[in-house]
């Protein structure tokens, strides 16, 4: 039990659901009149994450584990229907195609290995494995590339639809509530009323947006807002871009020349690059993550509308089979719904009733 | 494209067996196997996946697969057409009232393109159905989506309506309906917003909105990207509002679009339309066939195997043959391949739908339209007998008497006939009897 152990002991809490959502402001106020030491208030936090991953993903989670259970009590011997039952209920959760066919392939070796002819046996095996997958590529840092000093340039890019400009709306408000100074860039000119929506979200969170009218060149947007955001000692500059298919040529081109002419100002810019992906597409974002990859140096994953039913199992395949680490979560309509994103939080609010339940099944032996 | 199509997978399968000479059951199961592999990679919903390759399954055991010379093709054509039928046949229409004003309500997820295609319908309404249309901005949450509305609707130049956003969609409907009558337009098309389908509160307004409107058409807005989830998404919307009729965005991505069988299988609603680009004349009549072929990612083989059979008389090609082999082949020859080709449909359309045709790398950027076959038509078509036979006997004069007969430059006759060398020596070194090269398009007989 000793890897469901950590991964409960990091987000398990006694309090009830009331009493997390509460306490919020509380917290805070305690921690500022130094009636809580950071590491404290750093705890609560961690717990506050671990709840809220739970309630974004309630419904994948519910459905994830009722499967799961009713697998293992459909198959009590480990066969090879109920790996193929295993590689459905993967699959429908968008976990990759190749990553389930290597996932399931890994556990028919484990149970061969081990002798394992109980289903229930192999229940924490699935969960490790999964962890495991997703861990692999260790060396990928799923920290965002800041400069403590000077501006920061984060370039926003996706296929239509996907929720970017809403997230750097989100990324806007994260920002600004940590102090830092916030410039948005309308670099989506294509799209009938981007720009205007871009500039909602700028006087929400307090963010000058630089604009030109629909039409214009973007990457004339972005050299001047790089430009503009040095000059007035902006720490953070969020650049929309317009939504592109990826198997649209002369779209991806353009994005390169946007990528050329902001490290013309700043030469080590942009210090992020963030693919946003749909949660709810399918392997045609393992598509999206490659081509973009091509011509952007995608250095992490916004994955948005996470919330809901959406399942967001692609991101165990994007991260096994393309090496990029996600980096922040949409888990929620509300400005700061946009959450930094562990991999061990998402299994976590995956599996999270099931490592309970496995943690009172070894109490009760 | 990342993915492996049904042909190919099923082409392993097909080399083992093929030196056996008897299928077996359990080479059939094998075979389902790897389609049902094709299908859950291309995004189909698992559980339509199952019942589906049962459905196959049953057909493949019953007919001559079994004691069929090729039972991987055997197979192929029943899942296409087992695919199609599902998919639904034939293309379906938009439903229009009788009695205007023909009300439509646009559904869906955020992100789907519910907008975009509100605008590109409106245009296909008035261009193809004689409508006048009223777009209503009925998306009050989305920061600017209004915005997005109104310039769409003025860059198609049909008019909306809005009533900003402090105000409850089912006012703006009911205040947009009674405004379309009074300004006399026959059709409404209500962009609703994005929600989740589980997000009860939301969903309860659509439903009151559907009250008030009562749609002739409750179009649901799906990206054909959708994952797993398109089932879970379509049976929200169908349990809730009765949907009748998806619109399946963003086809001109690469995606398989698996979606499209998952929704059509648990609505059993039909799919109406395709957008197919992010221009406003972007929207297509959906053709199940294709998008069953598309997801089986085999491109259009049947078909073109079947146009093929068609059009290219057998004598020719086994003349052909000949000619291509003893190294006589001339321009003339040439000019009836073109023609033939021109009978199979545009060239890069069919270059494309050839199996393994997106491995070849260029091939996306080599442009042949049917234009530029014209042109090289009439630079052949410009020569005597003789020079078509003896293409070297063309000096400067022949060619500049060429070029005022053909219309065409100087440059391009020296094109043409550079490609045609070139042509050539590929052909012989394809029939140069070592073998090593194989005709990428064997047997078909074109000499591209």
């Amino acid at each position: 039990m000793s890897f469901l152990n950590r991964l409960k002991k990091r987000f398990s809490s006694n309090k009830s659901e009331q009493e997390l959502e509460k306490s919020g402001e509380d917290q805070q106020e305690k921690l500022d009149d130094g009636l809580l030491s950071l590491e404290e208030f750093e705890e609560w936090e961690q717990e506050q994450i671990g709840y809220k991953f739970k309630q974004g993903l309630e419904k994948s989670r519910e459905r994830f584990q009722t499967e799961i259970n009713a697998l293992m009590a459909q198959y009590r011997t480990v066969d090879e229907d109920f790996f193929e039952a295993l590689e459905e209920i993967l699959i429908g959760a968008d976990v990759g195609f190749n990553t389930v066919m290597e996932l399931t392939d890994e556990l028919r070796r484990e149970a061969q290995l081990k002798n394992i002819t109980e289903t229930t046996e192999l229940r924490e095996t699935i969960i490790e494995k999964m962890v495991e997958i997703y861990n692999r590529n260790d060396a990928l840092d799923d920290e965002m590339n800041m400069q403590d000093d000077g501006l920061t340039v984060i370039l926003v890019v996706g296929v239509n639809g996907v929720g970017k400009t809403t997230s750097i709306g989100k990324l806007a408000h994260r920002y600004v509530s940590e102090g830092k100074s916030v410039m948005l860039a309308a670099g989506d000119t294509f799209r009938a009323g981007a720009i205007n929506q871009l500039q909602i979200w700028g006087d929400r969170v307090g963010a000058e947006v630089i604009r030109q009218g629909e039409g214009s060149d973007p990457a004339a947007v972005i050299f001047d807002a790089v430009n503009a955001a040095k000059k007035r000692g902006v720490d953070v500059l969020l650049c929309d871009t317009a939504g592109r298919l990826q198997n649209k040529g002369n779209l991806m081109n353009e994005l390169s020349k946007i990528n050329k002419v902001i490290s013309r100002v700043i030469p080590d810019a942009p210090h992020e690059t963030l693919l946003t992906l749909d949660a709810t597409t399918g392997q045609n974002a393992l598509s999206q993550a490659k081509s973009f990859k091509e011509v952007t140096n995608v250095s992490g994953i916004i994955l948005s509308k996470l919330d809901g039913t959406a399942k967001g199992g692609i991101v165990l395949a994007i991260k096994n089979e393309l090496g990029i680490p996600v980096k922040f979560v949409g888990l929620g309509e509300k400005m700061d719904d946009l959450q930094e994103f562990h991999a061990e939080n998402y299994v976590y609010g995956l599996f999270a009733d099931m490592v309970d339940a496995a943690e009172e099944e070894a109490e009760t032996d | 494209m990342a993915f492996e199509g049904l042909g190919e997978r099923l082409q392993a399968t097909m080399d083992r067996i093929k030196g056996k000479g008897k299928v077996t059951e359990a080479d059939i199961k094998v075979m389902m196997r790897e389609v049902r592999l094709a299908l859950l990679e291309a995004d189909v919903n698992f559980k339509v996946v199952k019942s589906f390759v049962n459905d196959v399954k049953e057909r493949a055991l019953g007919q001559d697969v079994m004691t069929s010379l090729t039972p991987g093709q055997q197979v192929i054509k029943i899942v296409r057409d087992e695919l199609t039928a599902l998919m639904g046949g034939e293309n379906s229409r938009i439903n229009l009232s009788n009695k205007p004003p023909t009300v439509i309500m646009m559904v869906g997820l955020q992100g789907a393109g519910k907008t975009t295609t509100s605008g590109k319908l409106a245009l296909h309404l008035r261009k193809k159905h004689n409508k006048k249309p009223l777009l209503v901005a009925g998306d009050i949450y989305r920061p600017a989506a209004i915005d997005q509305l109104q310039t769409v609707g003025k860059q198609i130049d049909i008019p909306v309506f809005d009533m900003g956003d402090k105000v409850s969609p089912q006012e703006i409907v009911t205040n947009a309906l009674q405004h379309a009558r009074d300004e006399h337009l026959d059709t409404v098309i209500i962009d609703t917003a994005g929600r989740l389908h589980i997000d009860e509160t939301l969903m309860n307004e659509l439903k009151e909105v559907k009250g008030i409107a009562k749609p002739d058409e409750i179009m649901l807005v799906v990206d054909a990207m959708t994952g797993q989830d398109a089932v879970n998404v379509a049976e929200s919307f169908n349990d809730l509002l009765d949907i009748t009729g998806v619109t399946l965005t963003k086809l001109d991505g690469d995606t398989r679009g698996g979606a499209a069988l998952s929704i059509r299988s648990v609505t059993e609603k039909p799919i109406k339309f395709a957008g197919m680009s992010e221009k406003v004349d972007g929207l297509e009549p959906f053709h199940p066939d294709r998008m069953a072929q598309r997801i089986l990612g085999m491109g259009d083989v049947l078909s073109i195997i079947e146009k093929a059979q068609e059009n290219v008389v057998l004598e020719d090609q086994k003349a052909l043959q000949k000619k291509i082999k003893d190294q006589s082949f001339t321009l003339e020859d040439f000019l009836s391949q073109m023609d033939q080709v021109k009978t199979l449909g545009p060239l890069d359309e069919l270059i494309k739908m050839m199996p393994g045709a997106n491995k070849i790398k260029g091939l996306d950027k080599m442009k042949m339209s049917g234009k530029e076959i014209d042109h090289v038509q009439a630079i052949i078509r410009s020569m005597t007998m003789e020079e078509r036979e003896n293409p070297e006997k063309l000096n400067a004069s022949r060619k500049k008497r060429i070029a005022a007969g053909s219309g065409r430059s100087l440059q391009e006759i020296n094109r043409l006939l550079k490609q045609f060398t070139e042509m050539k020596k590929m052909m012989k070194q394809m029939t140069g009897g070592k073998g090593k090269k194989k005709n990428p398009f064997g047997g078909m007989g074109l000499p591209f």
